[in-house]
């Protein structure tokens, strides 16, 4: 049944965009950590889709396929009187770039305000099917 | 007998099948629409349902065989044959899947289920008001 392969599918999509919203939130609560569990400043992380087959089906769910460390450098900025400023009185914070992860929490919300649509729409088909013959 | 009334219904049958099918496929456009590479597929409706109530699978490709040795294969048996979307804008990581297009499909198509479902039912009624055959 066709139908039921919706639910498995928009389900998905919805865990991929929940973990893409934890990244999100992640990213946002640390954006000036300058230091880590290692000591080091906090890495931003991005979540990687991949499309997964459902069931052998040709339906394509979504699944997180890695979570992978922003490589670009981070920020610099000059206060000498922070204890975790080097030599030349620089200080490394994360680089997390706040627009760019408030870009990607409104698009992560969409993708899953319409997967959540998606399924209560399949819900209402198969309760439709359910009144055949009444 | 029975066999009339099932031929009466096959043809909302095999349409309310394919568009069951249809809404999977589109749901897993609507899932994608954030994965690298993805391509948006879809089917031609009006082709899939003549071939299917000419009772043809489209989808699946037939294997020739000369010799009577030769395998059947194992070729993807799909109910249709999907085509992929051609994009109005394309975007930046290789995905296909366009929103509103998607949106406005599944939409559509939902609403196509629904009539055909309630096609069947009035076609169950029409035949059970044939089969009692009283005036009321």
């Amino acid at each position: 049944m066709s139908i039921f392969n919706v639910f498995q599918v928009a389900g998905s999509a919805l865990t991929a965009q929940s973990a893409r919203l934890n990244a999100v939130a992640s990213n946002l609560a640390n954006a000036d950590s300058i230091a880590g569990p290692d000591g080091k400043p906090y890495r931003a992380k991005q979540v990687v889709f991949e499309a997964t087959p459902v069931d052998g089906q040709n339906a394509m769910g979504v699944k997180v396929k890695q979570v992978v460390e922003d490589a670009s450098p981070g920020r610099m900025i000059y206060d000498p009187r922070n204890p975790a400023a080097n030599e030349n009185g620089y200080v490394t914070l994360p680089n997390v770039s706040v627009v760019d992860e408030m870009v990607n929490m409104i698009s992560a919300s969409r993708s899953y305000q319409t997967n959540a649509e998606v399924m209560n729409t399949a819900k209402q088909l198969l309760l439709k099917t359910l009144t055949l013959g009444q | 007998m029975v066999s009339k009334i099932d031929n009466a219904l096959s043809f909302q049958q095999q349409a309310l099948g394919l568009r069951a099918y249809r809404q999977q496929v589109l749901a897993s456009n609507i899932a994608n629409a954030d994965t690298p590479n993805y391509k948006a597929k879809d089917f031609d409706f009006t082709t899939a349902l003549q071939s299917a109530v000419a009772g043809r699978s489209e989808g699946s490709l037939q294997v020739s065989k000369t010799d009577p040795a030769h395998l059947s294969g194992t070729a993807e048996n799909a109910p249709v044959r999907l085509m992929y979307r051609t994009p109005a804008q394309s975007s930046v990581d290789g995905n296909t899947v366009e929103m509103d297009v998607e949106r406005s499909q599944f939409s559509e198509n939902a609403i196509q289920y629904e009539a055909g479902v309630t096609f069947i039912t009035q076609q169950l009624k029409m035949l059970s008001l044939a089969v009692q055959g009283q005036s009321s």
